[in-house]
């Protein structure tokens, strides 16, 4: 009866499956033997120490480790029952499909309209220039940016300041329509006004998005995201409701590391 | 204890100013030569620039002359070598920083870097091996791919530096947009690496403006206006050489005035590149 | 492995509501010994003491407060603290409720002795030992002997029912005792309420430990 809400949730439909997954850098293994089912339309938050390999794991679901030389995968990961890492997968539309918001923000240097315009560009998803304004317009919109900026969407991104930044890298993300967002610790360099625009934004897009995000700060997975999933030295410790997770936590380590008895 | 406190303050203020005086009085010294160099050039030079100066080509000592076919000349040689050099470089930079992590790579940059350190009157032997002893003769194009070849490995290696210093982030980003590696270099690193590129370009084309050796065994030199790549070819620099190295007086300031408006057109190039790379975004 | 800043404010709090614990013990002792051994001093004592117990009740609070909104607390910490927070106020309800005892306690003491109390020491001593009980589960954090200890709670009210009988029946028999007995029918009905505060502490020392919330579900 306690857990009565995400007990259902369990329920639905996971949109990313993970199954024992290794990963290496050249002869490390940075992450051992890790399964993880994702659900739809969730926000799951991934925490633990610096080096635990969160955001290792985290640049797997797209492949963004591919670009990395000398790192190796073992194991499957299937994104709607597709295993990306098949031979033959095709990493630019995994990409596409898979948007993601990094730790610093990193506009282009173009417009702040031609930063969210680019993938809608690259990937040819407009059908003409109205629509692509269109598009634009939307994508700023949900990310809670278009009032800031629709006076000066011709001025360079870095005139922005570091939340409007990020929210621009946010809305460039949501361009192109992806099914899924993954943000790596997209707060850390944010003041806390910043970083609860970012942290309403999470909660608000999870309505079209499945959401995977990795943070430093406990008390903002506890605050977003439905299920937290513990990571240390490269495992998996502990995946449950976040609910769960700060309250009443299964395993000893993640008690320690929550509540900062970890050294 | 306070009296020790404030004994060491006391040392280190005076540390303090000596070393910023020191410092500052490098940067004047700098400047100063600097200076020293161009206003002494103008001073000698500025009394024989005319107009008919500019125009004119070598004429025997006591006829007046000018440095007409010189300017030309070099223009030309330099566009040349800037219209080989540039995309070869660039792409070669391009290369080795986006794709040269690999042993080829590797010895494509030592390779490079020791084309860099050659002499350059090395260069002007090698072309004139190369090119001028088959044509049978001295020519614009051998004295224009000499100064190609002295430009490339600088504009190669200044590209790569400029396009290794813009963040992975950025290049990230738009791989997570779903572009193709191709397009992340094309649109993105590519402009963001855009001013550092150009400067590169601009020292390149700066330093083979002034280069002198490499000239004399490929376009040698010639007293008229020569509009065709396939002979020998009047520069600035050699030009400036000419003089120098003439008897007579008039010559000399003749050099001075060279030296001038070659010094003139450097700064313009400077200038020109700053404002066509000027932050837009 | 320890957080010092958080352990210490813990230990701090811990000590608190032990001593707070024992001190309510103590008024729920007092009170009934006055009672039964018809000593006034004693009574006394016990409405003195519920100051101290009040200014307890305070500090305790105050901690609480301050370590959820300095510490933030998770997981064990953080049911600790609303354990101590909710569990707090209930002794101090149970200590007025030792002194509403000592107060009848020293009107009694000025009457003539009813037929030795009949059942209601008996009664408290049910519930001082449900309560040391209940004290002792919360130190060790065991939720097994708190699940035991809430059934006991229908011992309580099985012996309040039976003392209510006695002391109407004495009434209607013995009409100038009315006012002695309805005063021990105050008695009875405070033991009772005792009864169901430790009940209440039993459930959240199962909270404590299963980061479970058990009240209202007995019916299911």
């Amino acid at each position: 009866m306690t857990y009565r809400i995400s007990e259902l949730r369990q329920t639905m439909r996971s949109k990313i499956s993970v199954s024992n997954l290794n990963f290496y850098y050249g002869k490390t293994q940075a992450l051992q033997d890790i399964s993880m089912e994702i659900p739809e339309r969730e926000v799951v938050a991934f925490i633990g120490p610096s080096g635990c390999g969160k955001s290792t794991f985290l640049r797997t679901l797209n492949r963004m480790n591919d670009t990395i030389a000398g790192t190796r995968v073992e194991g499957k990961v299937t994104i709607d029952e597709q295993n990306i890492y098949a031979s033959g997968t095709d990493v630019v539309s995994l990409r596409r499909k898979i948007g993601m918001v990094f730790q610093k923000s990193n506009p282009f240097p173009k417009s702040i309209f031609e930063n969210v315009a680019y993938g809608i560009r690259i990937n040819g998803i407009h059908k003409n220039k109205a629509d692509l304004h269109e598009r634009v317009e939307k994508a700023l919109r949900d990310a809670a940016l278009w009032d800031e900026v629709k006076d000066r969407l011709n001025a360079s991104a870095f005139g922005l300041s570091g939340g409007q930044q990020q929210r621009l890298c946010i809305a460039r993300a949501l361009a192109v329509q992806p099914q899924v967002i993954l943000m790596d610790e997209p707060a850390s360099a944010l003041d806390p006004i910043a970083t609860q625009k970012i942290e309403e934004l999470v909660v608000d897009l999870k309505k079209d998005y499945t959401i995977v995000i990795v943070t430093h700060n406990m008390q903002q997975a506890s605050r977003v995201s439905d299920k937290t999933a513990f990571f240390m030295l490269g495992k998996l410790v502990e995946f449950n409701p976040t609910q769960k997770v700060f309250q009443n936590p299964d395993e000893r380590l993640t008690e320690d590391y929550i509540t900062g008895r970890f050294g | 204890m306070a009296e020790t406190n404030s004994q060491n303050h006391g040392r280190r203020k005076l540390v303090s100013s000596v070393m910023t005086t020191l410092t500052a009085a490098c940067a004047v010294f700098v400047v100063a030569v600097l200076l020293l160099i161009i206003s002494y050039i103008a001073i000698r030079g500025f009394s024989s620039i005319s107009v008919q100066f500019l125009i004119d080509t070598p004429k025997p000592v006591g006829e007046g002359g000018g440095i007409g076919n010189a300017i030309l000349g070099s223009v030309m040689m330099t566009a040349l070598a800037a219209v080989i050099g540039l995309p070869i470089g660039v792409l070669a930079g391009i290369y080795l920083a986006e794709f040269g992590n690999n042993w080829y790579g590797n010895v494509v940059r030592f390779l490079a870097d020791t084309l860099v350190g050659v002499p350059s009157i090395i260069i002007g032997i090698f072309i004139y091996t190369l090119i001028v002893v088959p044509m049978g003769r001295q020519s614009g194009l051998a004295g224009g791919l000499a100064l190609a070849l002295i430009m490339i490995p600088i504009v190669a290696r200044t590209t790569e530096e400029m396009i290794r210093l813009v963040p992975d982030a950025m290049r990230e980003g738009a791989l997570a947009l779903g572009a193709p590696q191709w397009r992340v270099t094309w649109n993105i690193v590519l402009p963001a690496a855009s001013t550092g590129i150009a400067t590169g370009a601009m020292l390149a084309i700066a330093r083979i403006t002034g280069e002198t050796a490499p000239l004399l065994f490929t376009a040698l030199n010639s007293r008229f206006y020569n509009f065709y790549l396939d002979q020998p070819m009047s520069s600035l620099t050699v030009q400036i050489f000419n003089y120098a190295t003439g008897p007579f007086e008039v010559e000399h300031a003749m050099a001075w005035a060279a030296t001038l408006i070659l010094v003139g057109i450097i700064l313009v190039i400077n200038v020109l590149v700053r404002f066509l790379t000027r932050k837009r975004f | 492995m320890e957080n010092r800043l958080l352990d210490h404010q813990l230990d701090v709090l811990r000590d608190k509501i032990l001593l707070l614990g024992g001190k309510t013990e103590a008024a729920l002792h007092r009170a009934m010994q006055s009672l039964t051994q018809r000593d006034s001093e004693l009574a006394k004592l016990v409405l003195e003491e519920d100051s101290v117990i009040d200014r307890m009740e305070l500090e305790i609070d105050r901690l609480s407060v301050e370590i959820l909104a300095l510490q933030q607390p998770a997981a064990h910490d953080l049911r600790f603290v609303i354990s101590v927070a909710k569990i707090t106020p209930i002794l101090e309800r149970i200590a007025d409720h030792a002194g509403s005892i000592a107060d009848a306690a020293l009107i009694l003491n000025n009457e003539p002795q009813l037929k030795n109390y009949i059942d209601l020491p008996r009664m408290a001593e049910v519930a001082a030992e449900m309560l040391r009980t209940a004290l002792d589960a919360f130190t060790s954090e065991d939720s097994q002997v708190s699940r035991e200890l809430i059934k006991r709670d229908a011992e309580i009210d099985e012996a309040y029912h039976r003392v209510f009988n006695e002391l109407l029946e004495i009434m209607i028999d013995n009409p100038q005792s009315t006012t002695s007995a309805a005063h021990l029918l105050f008695v009875a009905k405070h033991l009772e309420r005792i009864g169901d505060y430790v009940k209440d502490i039993c459930e959240l020392n199962v909270y404590l430990r299963e980061a479970a919330f058990i009240k209202h579900s007995q019916a299911e």
